[in-house]
């Protein structure tokens, strides 16, 4: 099963962009887990599409104001949820944001 | 046997097979096809057909085998109908291999894990919400129907059969392994399977004697899903000590209501009504858990109840150490009731004085304001001291609280008797 690993955080999970993973995601490449990982620029630099009635409607920022932000994505093939659980566990924002877990659709 | 009547022996063996092995066929049927829905139906066909069967062939020696075979044969008819999921077909077809005519499918004896305890875990996992670990549990293991599943539990039957789809689709999308987790998760995972036995005790065993036989069987239900899980974790003395708890509270069973459904107090209860037989049991379980050395809350609250269980008379109660086991349940359960539990057995082993100040604590906490056990606890303990105006003023204040018509009844006694 493939998993989403959604990395969240409030505003002040920022600080911690820079730090990077402590070797986690070096960790989940040799276990071949590891399917795609990407960071995120921060929610002010995103454009949000809607098309109504045939018609682009575009705002700024993120679709909707909440405090907890998406700060980076990872997908992972594991056995199972319980794998799947563990290795989000691991990772170093876990520890000072939350992650989402995701099962993805097959 | 003649014509289509099953003979009552029959009835009974079907019956029978049908507590026993149920979860047990249920479980197996989920390993091999990985399809719960199908196992379920499936294993339903294996019981309907041993009503065709048994009659005319007499019991088989292995009610179980027998059930698991037919119910697995019925399976491999469903996916070669459904011509779908050939890789799947051949998985369950490869279990004859190993199985003759009489399979000999003891795994209990050879050491292959059992594997109603995968359907434990898989049915309680934390990912799970605890309506659908309880649902699924007595759907799945103990073999309840749908409509008896929303009697227990006070719901409709489309509520439930929604929990039920939902629960299993979850189990499937999410990827919830079907397993007993790898050792270093069994710490972390035995107190949910645990947690849910336990809330089906508790759920039938406050189930008042006018309630729904259903909702009084869940007790039977519990204990019997307990047996399994001790059975089948001999090293996790924790599932001992919860069948022991579960025994030694359904030994007093009926006595606990009275004539007009009203709860009796332990010290008011008939003591030659309790189950001797349950007591003894519950006893030897709890003294083998014990023997490994790894206390827990479970074998705690069974030492507890045996004390009460092993009293000839309410007099003959060892309050002290039932107040030291309270002592040391506190540690693994701090909660402000098991507290108040504590200050009463104090009071009970040394006097009202000496738990006066335990319950005080308690008050000024706050952590159990509105219950009402709390000022009729403080209360009662007033009385037995002789400083009756203070015990009135409290029974007043318990009274306020107070949620049932047999708890006020029972405090407005008190109260008169404080008031002479």
């Amino acid at each position: 099963v493939q998993y989403l690993l959604l990395i969240c955080g409030d505003e002040s999970a920022a600080a911690h962009a820079e730090e990077g993973c402590g070797g986690w995601t070096q960790e989940m490449t040799e276990r071949g887990l590891l399917r795609s990982t990407g960071g995120l620029r921060p929610p002010a630099q995103a454009r949000t599409v809607r098309v109504r009635r045939r018609q682009l409607l575009l705002s700024d920022g993120p679709f909707a104001e909440t405090k907890e932000q998406i700060a980076g994505l990872c997908i992972l093939e594991c056995a199972d949820l319980d794998e799947a659980v563990q290795a989000a566990a691991r990772h170093p924002a876990a520890s000072y944001g939350t992650i989402e877990v995701r099962p993805m659709l097959p | 046997v003649t014509g289509d009547a099953v003979g009552p022996a029959v009835a009974s063996a079907v019956a029978a097979a049908f507590r026993e092995e149920w979860g047990k066929v249920v479980a197996t049927l989920i390993r091999t096809t990985g399809d719960w829905d199908l196992a379920e139906e499936c294993a339903q066909d294996a019981f309907a057909l041993a009503l065709q069967r048994w009659p005319r062939d007499g019991i088989p020696g292995r009610p179980g085998a027998w059930l698991t075979t037919a119910a697995r044969n019925r399976a491999i008819d469903v996916l070669r109908r459904r011509a779908v999921g050939a890789a799947k077909l051949r998985e369950v077809a490869a279990m004859s291999a190993y199985e003759p005519s009489e399979p000999v499918l003891d795994h209990d004896e050879s050491g292959v894990p059992d594997d109603r305890l995968r359907l434990m875990f898989t049915c309680c996992h934390p990912a799970l919400s605890l309506e659908a670990r309880v649902a699924l549990t007595l759907r799945t293991l103990a073999g309840l129907t749908t409509a008896e599943i929303a009697r227990a539990f006070l719901s409709s039957e489309p509520t439930m059969a929604k929990r039920l789809v939902r629960a299993k689709q979850k189990i499937q999308h999410a990827g919830i392994p079907y397993r007993v987790p790898p050792a270093h998760l069994l710490p972390d995972r035995t107190p949910g399977v645990l947690g849910v036995l336990y809330l089906l005790f508790n759920e039938g065993y406050s189930a008042t004697t006018g309630a729904d036989l259903v909702r009084q069987n869940l007790c039977a239900e519990a204990i019997r899903l307990a047996r399994v899980l001790a059975a089948l974790m001999p090293d996790e003395a924790e599932a001992a000590g919860l069948l022991a708890l579960m025994l030694l509270h359904d030994a007093r069973r009926s006595a606990r209501l009275d004539a007009a459904g009203d709860l009796v107090t332990l010290e008011d209860q008939d003591r030659s009504s309790w189950d001797q037989a349950s007591i003894g049991e519950g006893v030897s379980v709890l003294a083998g858990a014990l023997r490994r050395g790894r206390a827990g809350p479970y074998q705690i609250q069974a030492a507890i109840a045996a004390c009460h269980a092993t009293a000839l008379a309410a007099a003959d109660t060892d309050w002290a150490q039932i107040a030291g086991l309270y002592e040391q349940l506190a540690r693994f359960l701090p909660t402000p009731v098991v507290a108040l539990n504590h200050a009463v057995a104090v009071g009970m082993a040394f006097g009202p004085a000496a738990a006066l100040p335990l319950v005080a604590a308690l008050e000024e906490s706050g952590q159990l304001d509105g219950y009402h056990l709390l000022p009729a606890t403080r209360a009662d303990m007033l009385r037995r001291l002789g400083r009756l105006s203070e015990a009135s003023l409290a029974y007043r204040e318990a009274l306020e609280l107070a949620g049932t018509d047999a708890e006020r009844r029972f405090l407005t006694r008190r109260l008169a008797e404080t008031s002479i």
